[in-house]
């Protein structure tokens, strides 16, 4: 592998692990502030997917598409919150598992009845439909640079919401603990639709831009999702920074093991078993910090 | 002699039910209810983690399906496999697999746990998946059933179908005796104490970590005898079976009919066998193949489930009786909600919960995570 083959790479595994980042960050939140486990997170970021390719048609701009699209993400948290989550605060993770799978068919039969079980493209936007040339024969896709650039503001962007402001530090404290907070004159559960909110916007945000690159196709959502558990596991649940690390972690992992080579005995084992390397990741972790790697020690 | 209970007489009429249906049914019923007798051993299995252990596994169709592709193997395509070599060889696979995961899982706990359990079947998934010597994507032909000859006698045939329904029949049977007794025994008492609080088990000096890897392990094992008949069954294993809408479907069965009761697992897997069946068979209304979407109503079944029905089926009697006595205090809510909502004291809650023994599901939310 070549000096430039390599910088492809490194920037294939960091734009795929900041994308990851964006769904994990919201998967994370919502976990580790509302202590809701949403298996449907993945499903958002299929609906994303699908609004892009749905809405750019429409309105003939990627742009317009994924402000409208957006917007329309909110509504569906803050419905499905209003009507769903919000009666499984008080109960046990395994009813939050089984009524977000339940929302998993929901949306995946309705993605079935409305868009069909066909494969979709978006384009990407013209002013950035160009490429950075490397060398004589290999460039780089500006695309590519700007979801990378897209999905580092976000992170900052969110890093300073929880941080330093006064709704993050509602938010923190509702994570910390929600009695409280509400005594204290804090509309938590307007708080928590937010926070949900939010997260199935983040979700639905990062399958707009992925759908230029990645294309649009039915059970897209569940592939990232266990990745994103994946992520949270490795990162720590509720962490933002851990699930940033965790993330650019296994995308360079992911990306490197498509690629590189591994001959046991003649058979090729690495591009077949490159599936699995994540998983063998999140193995070691759990033997050596189960709780993981910015997670809090309990 | 103790007394025989209610429910006990009424399990005994649905087992001679259940024994007398091949002499009138057509084949497609008897075929119809092996497949729900497998499923429903599929159920207790988990139920087992999740009911009585406190364990919430989302990856259980791994060892299910591991056990299928064990068969697919030892039966290659012009020889049928050996019943009582690839029955335990089967299993022990599915317990081996269940014991490397088992022992990585379970240094987590409450939401890592349901988290990593998916992820560890999910991997299962991608090895079957990705690479070819299971048959990749498309899985691979059971071409013929086991055999169960001894030295060549053979007492029964499973190509015959009211054979293997009577098989599965007596395996039901007794998987849900042998987990009875289990449960009955000191190690049951032991798996139970660990769900409702493990901090306090741990500090009777019992080796907690080592119970429920134990659970874990027998667990994948029975998982794995129901995915053995399953495969023989249906004479081919895909990678779809270790996928984790098997997992997700298997634990809705355990929910549906009542968790922590063995019979509630087992009404669960029944009663989902047969809306799926009820729902593949909707008719086209106003031009939609109704039928053709049944997994938009199953969604929307589980989510109203859910909703309406936290003890499950088996709960309901309990559900309406209350309803009818108190029609001023109880409504739809969860009963638990009921004393925090009110501002009571802890201790009232404790009594509470010690009326109805069955019925803490929830208590985990606190006991559990530590």
């Amino acid at each position: 592998m070549d000096a430039n083959t390599f910088l492809i790479q490194v920037l294939n595994g960091i734009q795929y692990g900041l994308l990851l980042f964006l769904v994990a960050s919201g998967l994370t939140l919502v976990l580790g502030i509302m202590g809701i486990i949403n298996l449907a997170h993945g499903t958002f970021y299929m609906v994303g997917a699908y609004l892009a390719f749905s809405l750019s048609q429409h309105f003939g701009s990627l742009w317009l598409a994924m402000a409208g699209g957006v917007v329309i993400a909110v509504a569906i948290g803050i419905v499905l919150e209003w009507l769903l989550i919000s009666r499984l605060y008080h109960r046990d993770h395994l009813y939050q598992v089984l009524l977000t799978y339940g929302l998993i068919l929901i949306f995946e039969e309705l993605r079935s009845v409305i868009f069909g079980d066909d494969v979709h493209g978006v384009a990407v936007p013209e002013m950035l439909r160009v490429s950075l040339p490397l060398t004589e024969t290999l460039s780089y896709p500006v695309y590519r640079l700007w979801m990378s650039a897209v999905c580092l503001v976000l992170a900052v962007g969110m890093y300073l919401l929880i941080q330093k402001t006064r709704l993050g530090m509602m938010i923190r404290a509702g994570a910390a603990n929600r009695e409280m907070v509400q005594s204290l004159g804090i509309n938590i559960n307007l708080l928590y639709r937010l926070v949900f909110a939010f997260g199935v916007a983040l979700a639905a945000f990062a399958g707009m831009i992925a759908a230029p690159v990645a294309s649009v196709f039915p059970g897209m959502g569940n592939q990232v999702l266990i990745v994103c558990f994946v992520v949270v596991v490795i990162g720590g649940i509720g962490s933002v920074k851990g699930a940033m690390m965790a993330a650019i972690l296994i995308g360079l992992v992911d990306t490197f093991g498509k690629v590189a080579s591994l001959e046991i005995g003649g058979v090729q084992l690495l591009p077949q078993l490159s599936g699995m390397m994540i998983y063998v990741l999140m193995a070691v972790v759990l033997l050596a910090r189960p709780e993981g790697l910015f997670g809090r020690r309990t | 002699m103790r007394q025989l209970r209610p429910a006990t007489i009424v399990l005994l009429l649905c087992l001679f039910a259940l024994a007398l249906l091949p002499l009138f049914a057509e084949k497609y019923y008897i075929q119809l209810f092996t497949k729900m007798m497998i499923m429903a051993i599929f159920a207790m299995s988990l139920d087992l983690l999740v009911g009585f252990t406190g364990l919430v596994s989302l990856g259980h169709a791994a060892f299910f399906g591991l056990a299928g592709y064990v068969l697919a193997f030892a039966a290659p395509q012009y020889e049928a496999a050996n019943l009582w070599i690839s029955l335990p060889l089967a299993m022990a696979c599915s317990g081996l697999l269940a014991l490397v995961i088992g022992s990585l899982v379970l240094r987590t706990s409450g939401i890592y746990f349901i988290m990593v359990t998916l992820a560890f079947a999910q991997m299962v998934f991608f090895v079957f998946h990705d690479t070819e010597f299971g048959g990749g994507a498309d899985g691979i032909y059971v071409y013929s059933k086991p055999v169960a000859a001894i030295a060549g006698w053979e007492p029964f045939t499973l190509e015959n179908h009211t054979h293997f329904y009577f098989v599965v029949l007596v395996l039901l049977a007794l998987a849900y005796a042998a987990l009875r007794m289990l449960l009955a025994s000191l190690f049951g008492r032991v798996i139970v104490g660990i769900r409702v609080n493990e901090q306090r088990m741990r500090s009777l000096g019992y080796r907690t970590f080592r119970y429920k890897l134990v659970c874990f392990v027998l667990s994948g094992a029975l998982a794995g005898m129901a995915g053995y008949f399953a495969a023989a069954q249906f004479g081919f294993v895909n990678p779809e079976t270790l996928g984790w809408h098997q997992s997700g479907s298997v634990l809705m069965m355990v929910i549906l009919g009542g968790m922590g009761t063995l019979t509630g697992a087992i009404v669960g897997a029944f009663s989902m066998m047969l809306l799926e069946l009820g729902l593949q068979g909707l008719p086209d209304v106003g031009g939609m193949n109704l039928a053709k979407h049944w997994q938009l109503f199953m969604g929307g079944f589980i989510v109203l489930a859910v909703l309406l029905l936290p003890h499950g089926l088996l709960g309901m009697p309990r559900l309406v009786s209350r309803w009818l006595r108190k029609p001023a205090e109880a409504g739809g809510m969860s009963r638990e909600q009921g004393p925090r909502k009110a501002g009571m004291r802890p201790s009232a809650i404790a009594v509470d919960r010690r009326q109805r023994p069955r019925l803490n599901g929830d208590d985990r939310a606190e006991a559990g995570d530590g």
